[in-house]
């Protein structure tokens, strides 16, 4: 397909394949573990930041583009994970938004982070025999990388820690009751996501070959759960079918009116309004007729 | 103060409603607008500053109507994604009705002008909005404190089932807080206008600081809001002149260190 295919498809096809990693993980908070965070863009802006400076000042190897980045929104993911997961339901939002701000706050009012610029001038790693810098060798690499995620999110997600979370959400007080370590689930829940955020992060910031501030806004982590709205929570297919929704109107509808976000606003109410659970929902209930 | 105005809405529709209301700024940004039109038609700010809130609680009521009401059955994540929506919805709105440039318009005449107190001189204008703040938040305690309906509201912050079981039609008590909540904030937008301007993004803005002052002050608490947006103001204001290139950061380092060692806030009642 990227062979044939003219570059502006082939971008917004790897734009939705990075999103839709970074919906896939706040989904396995959202949907399965039932936190809903406001504050996942900071993962997703700090692996940017990471790769970026990795990237431009010390080695442009996988390590710097792929390891630490995950590995830093890792460890960042297990601080704001700790301190935010002793208060749920609209706290946990306030917090982990708060959270969020702040990174984005710091990277704003810091000079060497470029401010409000950005940092721009991210180079693509380069590998042994294989030009990223060309088009379909980067879409293959954001392919893997894409691969891979949902690989491991599905193994989550099916596994025993899987069904605990689920567990969680339903009812987190029976879970306790029953012996479960509730908040340390939720811990290594919100790692796993912020791990997988920060990997998205890097490859968006390889993608656009810049870093900005907006990566760390709170509105980011916002389009990402209209994403996995629209899409349809507690699935994995659900946030990429939402990533590719959200980006394809974005696209499509802003080549004929300025008004996007408006129907946006107002596909997104619907959703939420009548069908709770997404695209997928819609489309299962077409397949079949209810009992 | 602005604040003060703001939050004082978002904490009312939280405590009664359990909704924490993302479209709060739009309602802010709403308020601008409408303000400045109407001023525009009228040529007065004070015709403005009466009618503006009314249009705007209209648009809360109906929200609050056709779409919250839907969803209270589906619990507070279900509404807070969907205000979320409706900043979508009317920060475009705006932008499609009024266009994305900054707009402003003078303080009345009468307030142009500045006043001296002891040493030190200040526009009148934003005295205005001090004495004006105090006296919404004194009317707002004697309304809550001292009269019926606040009887009402303070029982179904405490007990929403048990109010509505003592024959309280608690459904319209919503959609009249919310549109309350909706003019308090389209009153905060009035008059920002004349301080700091109108422009699409305002709203966005503001929230996110708006919301810091709730949850410092204890979400659905009134005395919280006015402690917690004097404690913002301040911590700005000094963080600004001690620290400019962190003073973003500390405010966020103030909220973070409020709910860690009080989760509810510094006036918050314990969750249900």
């Amino acid at each position: 397909m990227p062979w044939v295919a003219g570059t502006y498809p082939v971008k917004l096809a790897q734009e939705i394949l990075i999103w839709g990693i970074f919906a896939m993980s706040l989904d396995l908070l959202v949907g399965y573990a039932g936190m809903i965070s406001f504050g996942h863009s900071a993962f997703f802006g700090l692996g940017g930041y990471v790769a970026a400076l990795c990237l431009k000042h010390w080695s442009p190897s996988l390590a710097s583009a792929v390891l630490l980045p995950a590995v830093a929104a890792g460890v960042a993911g297990l601080v704001i994970g700790y301190l935010s997961i002793r208060v749920s339901g609209v706290y946990f939002i306030m917090l982990t938004l708060a959270f969020s701000q702040m990174l984005y706050a710091a990277a704003f009012s810091t000079e060497w982070l470029g401010s409000s610029d950005g940092l721009p001038g991210v180079p693509r790693p380069s590998l042994p025999g294989v030009d990223l810098n060309l088009t379909p060798a980067f879409h293959l690499y954001v392919m893997v990388f894409f691969a891979l995620a949902g690989v491991a999110l599905d193994r989550i997600v099916r596994s025993p820690f899987g069904r605990v979370l689920r567990g969680i959400d339903d009812n987190a007080h029976r879970m306790a009751a029953v012996g479960y370590a509730v908040n340390r689930f939720k811990l290594v829940a919100f790692v796993v996501a912020a791990v997988i955020a920060g990997l998205a992060g890097s490859l968006y910031a390889q993608f656009n070959g810049y870093v900005s501030p907006e990566m760390l806004f709170w509105t980011t982590s916002g389009e990402a759960l209209l994403m996995v709205i629209i899409g349809g929570t507690r699935t994995l297919a659900g946030p990429v079918l939402g990533a590719a929704a959200f980006i394809g109107l974005q696209s499509l509808v802003s080549s004929y009116t300025e008004r996007w976000m408006l129907i946006l606003g107002a596909v997104f109410i619907g959703f939420v309004l009548w069908a709770p659970a997404g695209l997928l929902g819609l489309v299962q209930e077409g397949a079949e007729p209810r009992a | 103060m602005l604040l003060f105005l703001l939050s004082v809405g978002l904490t009312l529709i939280f405590g009664m409603l359990d909704v924490i209301n993302l479209a709060h700024g739009s309602f802010y940004t709403l308020g601008a607008y409408a303000g400045l039109a109407i001023a525009a038609v009228t040529g007065d700010f004070w015709i403005a500053l009466a009618l503006a809130p009314v249009v705007v609680a209209a648009v809360g009521a109906l929200i609050e109507r056709g779409c919250l009401r839907a969803l209270y059955a589906r619990g507070p994540n279900a509404q807070v994604l969907l205000t979320f929506g409706f900043i979508y919805l009317f920060d475009d709105l705006v932008k499609w009705i009024w266009g994305a440039h900054v707009r402003s318009m003078p303080p009345p005449a009468m307030l142009a002008g500045s006043v001296a107190l002891g040493a030190l001189r200040f526009p009148s204008y934003r005295l205005f909005v001090i004495v004006f703040g105090l006296a919404v938040a004194g009317l707002l305690w004697l309304l809550l404190e001292r009269t019926r309906l606040g009887a009402i509201l303070r029982a179904g912050v405490y007990d929403r089932e048990m109010t509505a079981g003592l024959g309280v039609n608690v459904h319209r008590v919503f959609t009249g807080v919310f549109a309350v909540g909706a003019a308090l904030a389209a009153v905060a937008g009035v008059i920002a206008v004349p301080i700091q301007a109108a422009y699409p993004g305002m709203g966005v803005e503001i929230l996110v600081r708006t919301l810091i002052v709730v949850v410092i002050g204890g979400l659905g608490s009134l005395k919280g809001s006015l402690a917690g947006s004097l404690i913002l103001g301040q911590a700005e204001t000094f963080g600004k002149a001690w620290f400019p290139d962190t003073s973003m950061f500390i405010i966020y380092g103030v909220m973070v260190l409020v709910l860690l060692a009080r989760p509810t806030g510094l006036f918050g009642r314990e969750l249900r």
